[in-house]
C-alpha cells in the first residue's frame, strides 16, 4: 500500500499524502453517491413522497438519470462534479452551483473570521496557562475551558441570544439576516453572535491542547538550556518553545476548522444565517438530494484537504519528525 | 464539541507506553479527583431525572394546561410553552430518548471500533492499511453531517440516528484503539502468547484489550458527550424522531422564538443539556488525568 512506500524526504511525503487524500476522496464520492442515489429503493419516491403521481415519478427518474445503469449514473455525476456542474436543485429549480455560491461565500467569511479570532486567542490562553502552571490564571482558565468545551454549540448560541439579543439585553440582533446579493462584511453586527458562538466552541479545545503541548516543551532540556544561557523569557517562549509546541496544535487546528464546517450547520440555523449550513438543513428537510450530495462532497473534500495541510505543516515545523522521513 | 484529536497528535511526540490498567481500578482512582466526582454527580442527577421524570411529571407531555407562554407560577411550576404545554412535565419527559439513543449509539460504535482498531494494530499488514483508510473515509464526514444525510435519505427514525451516530463513532474509537495497541503488539508477552499457540481472538481480547483500556475509556466518555450533543442538535434542527414528543433539543427549538416572553421553555432544557454534557466532559477529563498520572508514575520507576 501507499503508506508503506518509503520514498524519501519531504516531497515524497507530500506526494504520498496527496495520493492518499485523492483515494479517500474517490471513496467518499462513491459513498455519497451510493447513499443518496444508488440505494435500494426508489430515490424518486423518497424525494416526492408517497402521494406522487406515476407521471411525476417517471419525469424525476429521467431527470436524475435513474433509468441508466448505476455506473453510468455515477460517472455522469462525478464528471459533472469535476466540471463544476452539480446538477439542479429539486426544491429551487436552479443549478446547485448558482444556489450555493453566495451561501458558500457567507459561510467562508463566518468560518474565516472565527478562525482568525479563535486561533491566536487560544494559543495565547494556552501558552499563558502553561507558563503560569498551577497558578490562579491556569486553574481558572483550565476549569472554565473544560466546562465550555463540553457544551454543545446550539446551547452556547441560544444562551448568547438570551444574554445579548433578547431577554437580558438587546445589544445585538438575534437574527443574522444577510440579504441575497450582499456580502456579510456589510453587516458586521450580524456576524458578531455567530462568530462569538464559534469562537467559544472552538477556542477551549485548541487552548487545552496548546497548554498540554507547551508544558511538555517547557519541561524539555533545550528550553532549560536556553534559559541557562540567560536568554530573556520572551525570546525563550517565542523563539524556542512556541514553534515546537505548535506541531500537535496544527493537527487540532485542522480538525477544528473541519469541525467548523460541520458545526456551522447548527450555528447558522440558530441565527438564520444564509450559509451552506442552513442550506444543508433545508435540503435535508426538503429531500433535495442534489444539494445534499453537493454539500456532503464539499464538506468532506474540505476535511481531507485540511488534514493534508495539517500533516504537511506538522512535518514542516517539527524537525525531529522531518529527519525520520 | 470538537472531534477529539486522533492518535496522530500523540504520534507527533514520543509514543506513549500504555501500562496495563484495570478498568475498575482506573475508575476508582479517578474518583479521587473532585472533577470526576462532580461529573458523576451531574450525570447521575440527569440520568435519574430522565428515568424517574416521566413517572413524576405532573401533566402529560402534550397536555394543554393553560394559556401559551405563561410565566412560572400557579399550576405550572416552570410556566407553559408556546403551545400551552407544561414546561416542567416536558423537561421531565424529554431526557430519556436522548440518553437511550446516545448510550446505544456510543456502545455500538465502541464495540465495533475496538474490534477494528485491535485487528488493524495486530495485523500490521495490508489489512491495517485497508481498515484505517476505510476509517478515514468515514472520518471525512462530520458527525452531524453524516446523521443529516442519513435522515435525508432514509427518514428520521430512531434506528437511523443510532446507526449514523454509531458509524461515525467507530473510526474515532478505532484510531484510538489502534494507537494504544500498536506499542503493546511489539511487547514480549504478545510474542510469548503467539509462541504458546494462544488463539488469535484470545490474544486480541484477553492480552491486547486490557492494555488499551485507559485511552479507550477517555475516548468513550468523549464520544458519549458528542453523541448526546449530536442527538440533541438533530432534534434542535427539527429532525427528532417524534416531532410532537418532548425532547430537550426540540424544546429549545420550539421555544427559542418566545425567549423574550417566557424564557423558561428554552432555558430549562438548555440547563439540562449543558449540565449533562459538562458531567460527561468532567468524567472524561478525570479519567484522562488519572490514566496520565499512572503513565507518569510508571515512567519514573
Amino acid at each position: 500500500m501507499l503508506a508503506r512506500i518509503r520514498w524519501g524526504g519531504v516531497p515524497g511525503f507530500v506526494i504520498r499524502r496527496v495520493l492518499l487524500g485523492l483515494i479517500v476522496l474517490i471513496m467518499v464520492s462513491i459513498v455519497v453517491f451510493a447513499a443518496t442515489q444508488a440505494l435500494p429503493g426508489d430515490p424518486a419516491r423518497a424525494i416526492l413522497g408517497r402521494s406522487a403521481t406515476p407521471q411525476s415519478l417517471a419525469a424525476l427518474r429521467l431527470k436524475l438519470h435513474l433509468n441508466q445503469p448505476v455506473f453510468t449514473q455515477y460517472w455522469t455525476w462525478l464528471t459533472g462534479l469535476l466540471r463544476g456542474n452539480l446538477g439542479t436543485s429539486l426544491a429551487a429549480q436552479e443549478p446547485v452551483t448558482t444556489l450555493l455560491r453566495p451561501k458558500l461565500v457567507n459561510s467562508s467569511v463566518l468560518v474565516a473570521v472565527s478562525a482568525i479570532l479563535s486561533i491566536p486567542l487560544s494559543i495565547a490562553i494556552g501558552s499563558w496557562a502553561a507558563l503560569k502552571r498551577e497558578k490562579i490564571f491556569d486553574t481558572l482558565s483550565s476549569n472554565l475551558l473544560l466546562v465550555l468545551a463540553a457544551i454543545p454549540e446550539f446551547v452556547v448560541a441560544v444562551v448568547l441570544v438570551l444574554l445579548l439579543a433578547t431577554t437580558v439585553s438587546h445589544v445585538l440582533p438575534a437574527i443574522s439576516n444577510i440579504p441575497p446579493g450582499s456580502g456579510p462584511w456589510n453587516y458586521p453586527s450580524a456576524l458578531v453572535l455567530p462568530v462569538l458562538t464559534l469562537v467559544i466552541v472552538v477556542a477551549p479545545y485548541v487552548a487545552r491542547i496548546v497548554r498540554a503541548s507547551m508544558i511538555e516543551v517547557l519541561e524539555s532540556d533545550y528550553i532549560e538550556m536556553a534559559r541557562l544561557k540567560g536568554l530573556p523569557e520572551r525570546t525563550v517562549m517565542i523563539r524556542h518553545a512556541l514553534p515546537n509546541a505548535l506541531g500537535p496544535v496544527f493537527q487540532v487546528i485542522a480538525l477544528n476548522l473541519a469541525y467548523l464546517a460541520g458545526g456551522i450547520v447548527v450555528v447558522e440555523f440558530v441565527f438564520a444565517y444564509a450559509g451552506i449550513g442552513s442550506a444543508l438543513r433545508d435540503a435535508v428537510l426538503n429531500h433535495d438530494l442534489p444539494v445534499v450530495q453537493a454539500l456532503a462532497m464539499l464538506i468532506a473534500a474540505l476535511y481531507v484537504a485540511l488534514n493534508l495541510l495539517a500533516d504537511v505543516a506538522t512535518i514542516m515545523v517539527t524537525p525531529r519528525l522531518r529527519t525520520r522521513l | 464539541m470538537i472531534p477529539a484529536a486522533g492518535p496522530d497528535v500523540a504520534a507527533a511526540g514520543v509514543p506513549l507506553e500504555t501500562p496495563p490498567v484495570r478498568a475498575t481500578s482506573l475508575l476508582r482512582r479517578s474518583l479521587r479527583l473532585w472533577r470526576t466526582r462532580i461529573g458523576v454527580g451531574l450525570v447521575g442527577l440527569l440520568v435519574l431525572l430522565a428515568i424517574v421524570g416521566p413517572f413524576v411529571a405532573p401533566y402529560g407531555q402534550s397536555a394543554p394546561v393553560g394559556a401559551p407562554n405563561a410565566l412560572p407560577g400557579g399550576k405550572a411550576a416552570l410556566g407553559t410553552d408556546y403551545l400551552g404545554q407544561d414546561v416542567l412535565s416536558r423537561l421531565l419527559d424529554g431526557g430519556r430518548s436522548i440518553l437511550i439513543t446516545a448510550f446505544i449509539a456510543t456502545a455500538a460504535g465502541l464495540i465495533v471500533g475496538v474490534v477494528i482498531g485491535l485487528i488493524a494494530a495486530y495485523a500490521r499488514n495490508a489489512l491495517d492499511d485497508v481498515l484505517m483508510r476505510a476509517m478515514d473515509v468515514i472520518m471525512a464526514f462530520p458527525q452531524i453531517m453524516l446523521a443529516l444525510v442519513a435522515v435525508a435519505v432514509v427518514g428520521a427514525h430512531a434506528w437511523v440516528i443510532v446507526v449514523a451516530l454509531a458509524l461515525t463513532t467507530v473510526p474515532r474509537i478505532a484510531r484510538v484503539a489502534r494507537g494504544a495497541a500498536l506499542p503493546v503488539v511489539e511487547r514480549d508477552f504478545i510474542a510469548c502468547a503467539e509462541a504458546m499457540g494462544v488463539p488469535r481472538w484470545r490474544i486480541l481480547f484477553v492480552e491486547l484489550l486490557p492494555n488499551t483500556l485507559g485511552p479507550l475509556m477517555v475516548e468513550a466518555s468523549l464520544r458519549m458527550t458528542y453523541s448526546i450533543a449530536v442527538i440533541a442538535a438533530l432534534a434542535f434542527l427539527g429532525l427528532s424522531t417524534d416531532p410532537n414528543g418532548a425532547n430537550w433539543g426540540t424544546m429549545i427549538y420550539e421555544n427559542q422564538t418566545v425567549l423574550p416572553i417566557q424564557p423558561w421553555g428554552a432555558v430549562a432544557p438548555i440547563i439540562a443539556i449543558a449540565l449533562l454534557t459538562m458531567g460527561t466532559g468532567l468524567i472524561g477529563d478525570g479519567i484522562a488525568r488519572t490514566a496520565a498520572g499512572i503513565d507518569r508514575s510508571r515512567g519514573g520507576e
